[in-house]
């Protein structure tokens, strides 16, 4: 048996590079998808430019932050972009809702098959990527600024006497905090207001809902100033807490998605569960366990390899096999979603 | 008749602004840059017409194109690189019985799968045994990696190819793209149509992820340049005297002219220019009649029972599957043959760049755009996928040095020196993503139907 100290160890180890990591990408995977979700419900169709909506509220924020800091505006210990945030949030909701304007309003009057749609998405994916790449450029920005660590890895190995240390980022609590409040935000709104139940009964029975006097403009609209507001947030805080390049945000469009089908398309709780499944797989299947199992095994078993499941590059992978798997064995996803 | 709205009269009108397009292009730039431009161009026609047998024919949404690309030109190196005999001795067991015990253990869990019938635990001894064959499997792979590797990395470090033509590996292409849609297709066809588009999305990442990382296999982010071509070097021509000679006679006006150096000079240059086209024209000449082969067979296909069949089900699935039409069947069979071809446009880029490079495939260039080409074109017809190909890569890439011209005028009014300026000068190629998004959104609303819509079948 292994000591307790060595046990503690693992523990410390464990929840370093893998729970807290885990956590906070989950958190930003459950606010993207439930994006996605909100407008797969209410919308229909699957939105490809939600990423680029990510990347396009990041970058609106991450420029009324530059604004700020030379204004000599700061957040104290709080990074100035969360500051921003609101403003961010504005432009987005205001530039989500030029583009049902001008391109997607028109298909929910001709009754487009949802497949159109989908694929007008990716027009409009193509455009707002170009504008975020010529308005900010393709590459890597830091806009985090204020405190970076609650307590350094070295403090906590001085505070407990561990050879382990844990490291706790203000990014990660800041991302945990917020998601939490926003998503028992959403769930009131979706649960309590008038609005809310309206747009759940719109998603249930659209033609039902029209009969009982509901207003499907205003449903849409505060559907995609949802979306916006959703992505922008979980753009934001994956920005903080990695960083903002507009590439990634792209890809980010497969784990979310993966998310938002393996909890059940068009359910808001799906959504979140499924983001931190993918979250928790990914990264405890990239996870080096050497570490880890040298601390739990006897001497004589030590691995002598790294214990790596699969390499980080393949992290596209998990999402998708477990998006397979769900595909196979339960097509509606963990909380029956629709299926259209 | 006008020309333009006139159902036959309209293709040829449209190709011909297409030609007048290129030819513009050929005595204002220079004819180089004009028959590169129709080489890409055939290659994106290719990939279209692929794509256009997959959602113009059947309605099937694939967002993975840059994988099936990426895999035709995984093609193009492991058929036409050298093999690396010392990289082989080293680690060529090793990944031989990785695979083995990869697809035999695949087919184990299959079978077990299926016979432990309603018995209790079947997930999780399937599980199980997926997760032996997967820790057999690396057992054997991380030491012949890790040995193929170290074989001079520097120059190889890959086990290297079969050193065949590479003209074969076109063909190789388009089977590991068949193969790897075979698979795709067997799990997400059948399913809305909305996952499809994920899942192929799903599978293009990975694709290209492997081809960037398995170093043992493709030599990853490190590149493999230099591959051999189907057509001669420049370098070889321009010394060859029947060459030399053709040159002399085409041009025996300006050449009488002159005298002693002075027409020695003349002569290289003139020898040198012509090369260069020559070689293009050879690629252009092949590419061709890789288009024109499948082109005709696309049509035969198309209007065959079978096309029928399948635009049938297109437009109404439930009524197609009511009179006996096997819709998830030909789903897949659809599947497979674009992707197939999407392949072989892949190996063929890749034939024409010389090179492989996974780390230059993404999303928007390879699949998006493509995309754009089908809609812009016409989904449905095949002519019309051709000349999408054709136009929208001319504008793709005539956009940039027009996006740097509009720039410049826009801005020569700001001070030279101003930050604004240079960045917006420095953005200006982004414009073009924003131009394709646009044209995408506009051919959608105002002419869903693309320049030449499809035909229906009755004449």
């Amino acid at each position: 048996m292994p000591e307790l100290i060595d046990l503690l160890n693992a523990l410390v180890l464990m929840t370093n590079y893998v729970i807290l990591p885990a956590l906070t990408y989950g958190s930003q995977l459950a606010l993207g998808a439930l994006g996605v979700t909100l407008v797969f419900a209410i919308l229909r169709f699957s939105n490809f430019a939600h990423g680029d909506t990510m990347a396009f509220g990041a970058m609106a924020t991450i420029l009324v932050t530059w604004w700020f800091q030379s204004m000599g505006v700061s957040f104290g210990p709080l990074p100035t972009a969360l500051l921003a945030l609101p403003l961010g949030i504005a432009v987005t909701a205001l530039f989500v809702l030029g583009t049902d304007k001008f391109v997607y309003k028109h298909y929910r009057g001709i009754g487009a098959k949802p497949i159109t749609i989908v694929m007008v998405s990716v027009g409009v994916m193509f455009i707002m990527n170009g504008l975020v790449r010529f308005i900010i450029g393709p590459s890597d920005q830091r806009f985090a600024d204020g405190v970076r660590f609650i307590f350094k890895a070295r403090e906590f190995k001085e505070w407990s006497g561990l050879s382990e240390g844990l490291a706790l980022r203000s990014s990660q609590v800041i991302t945990i905090v917020i998601a939490v409040a926003l998503v028992a935000a959403l769930f009131w709104f979706l649960q309590k207001t008038k609005t809310g139940k309206a747009m759940r009964a719109f998603s249930d029975n659209e033609n039902l809902a029209l009969l009982s006097g509901i207003d499907p403009d205003k449903i849409v609209r505060i559907t995609w100033i949802l979306a916006a507001i959703l992505a922008t947030v979980a753009g934001v805080l994956y920005g903080l807490d990695k960083s903002f390049k507009p590439f990634v945000y792209f890809q980010l469009l497969l784990p979310i998605f993966a998310a938002a089908i393996v909890g059940g398309l068009g359910k808001p709780i799906g959504a979140i569960a499924g983001g931190f499944v993918i979250a928790f797989s990914e990264v405890a299947i990239t996870y080096v366990y050497k570490k880890f199992l040298i601390y739990l095994l006897p001497t004589d078993m030590e691995p002598d390899s790294l214990v790596q499941l699969l390499a980080t590059e393949y992290k596209f992978a998990v999402s998708f096999v477990i998006l397979v798997l769900v595909l196979l064995v339960k097509p509606t996803g963990l909380f029956k979603g629709k299926v259209v | 008749m006008n020309p333009l709205t006139n159902p036959t009269l309209r293709p040829y009108t449209v190709f011909g602004i297409m030609a007048a397009l290129l030819i513009f292009v050929g005595t204002t730039q220079s004819w180089g840059v004009s028959l590169t431009i129709i080489n890409m161009c055939i290659i994106s026609a290719i990939m279209t017409l692929g794509v256009n047998i997959q959602w113009g024919y059947a309605g099937l949404f694939n967002v993975g194109i840059m994988g099936f690309c990426a895999l035709g030109g995984a093609a193009a190196v492991l058929v036409s690189s050298d093999p690396v005999v010392d990289a082989q001795s080293a680690g060529g067991t090793g990944m031989a019985l990785a695979l083995l015990s990869l697809v035999g253990g695949s087919c184990f869990v299959y079978m077990l799968h299926k016979f432990w019938g309603k018995r209790p635990l079947r997930g999780l001894i399937t599980f199980i045994a997926a997760l032996g064959v997967y820790f057999l499997a690396r057992h054997f792979y991380d030491p012949a990696s890790a040995a193929i590797e170290a074989v001079n990395p520097a120059k190889t470090g890959f086990l290297g190819g079969l050193g065949l033509p590479i003209i074969f590996s076109w063909l190789v292409g388009g089977l590991f793209a068949a193969g790897a849609a075979w698979l795709i297709g067997k799990v997400t066809l059948g399913l809305r149509t909305d996952y499809l588009a994920i899942a192929t999305l799903g599978i293009a990442e990975i694709i290209v992820a492997l081809l960037k990382n398995e170093e043992w296999l493709t030599r990853g982010a490190k590149n493999v340049t230099g591959l051999p071509r189907p057509v001669p070097f420049e370098v070889d021509l321009q010394q060859t005297s029947w060459f030399i000679d053709l040159i002399a006679r085409f041009n025996a006006d300006a050449l009488t002219a002159l005298a002693g150096d002075e027409r020695t000079a003349l002569l290289k240059t003139l020898v040198m220019d012509a090369s260069g086209i020559t070689v293009k024209l050879c690629y252009a000449l092949l590419f061709t009649s890789v288009l024109l082969i499948l082109f005709a067979l696309a049509q035969l296909a198309l209007n065959s029972p079978w096309g029928r069949m399948v635009r049938a089900i297109r437009d109404n699935e439930t009524a197609a599957g009511a009179m006996g039409k096997d819709v998830k069947a030909r789903h897949l069979q659809i599947f497979v043959i674009g992707s197939a071809v999407v392949g072989i446009a892949g190996a063929m880029m890749t034939t024409l760049d010389g090179q492989f490079t996974p780390g230059t495939y993404n999303p928007l260039r390879y699949t998006f755009l493509i995309w754009v080409m089908v809609i812009v074109g016409g989904s449905g017809n095949n002519l019309g996928s051709i000349l999408g190909g054709f136009l929208v890569w001319f504008i793709w890439i005539e956009a940039e040095p027009l996006g740097n011209w509009m720039m410049s005028v826009v801005t020569s009014g700001l001070d030279p020196a101003s930050e604004l300026r240079a960045h917006l000068i420095g953005s200006a190629q982004y414009m073009r993503l924003m131009v394709m998004g646009g044209v995408l959104l506009l051919v959608l609303r105002f002419s869903p139907s693309g320049i030449l819509p499809e035909r229906s079948g009755h004449k």
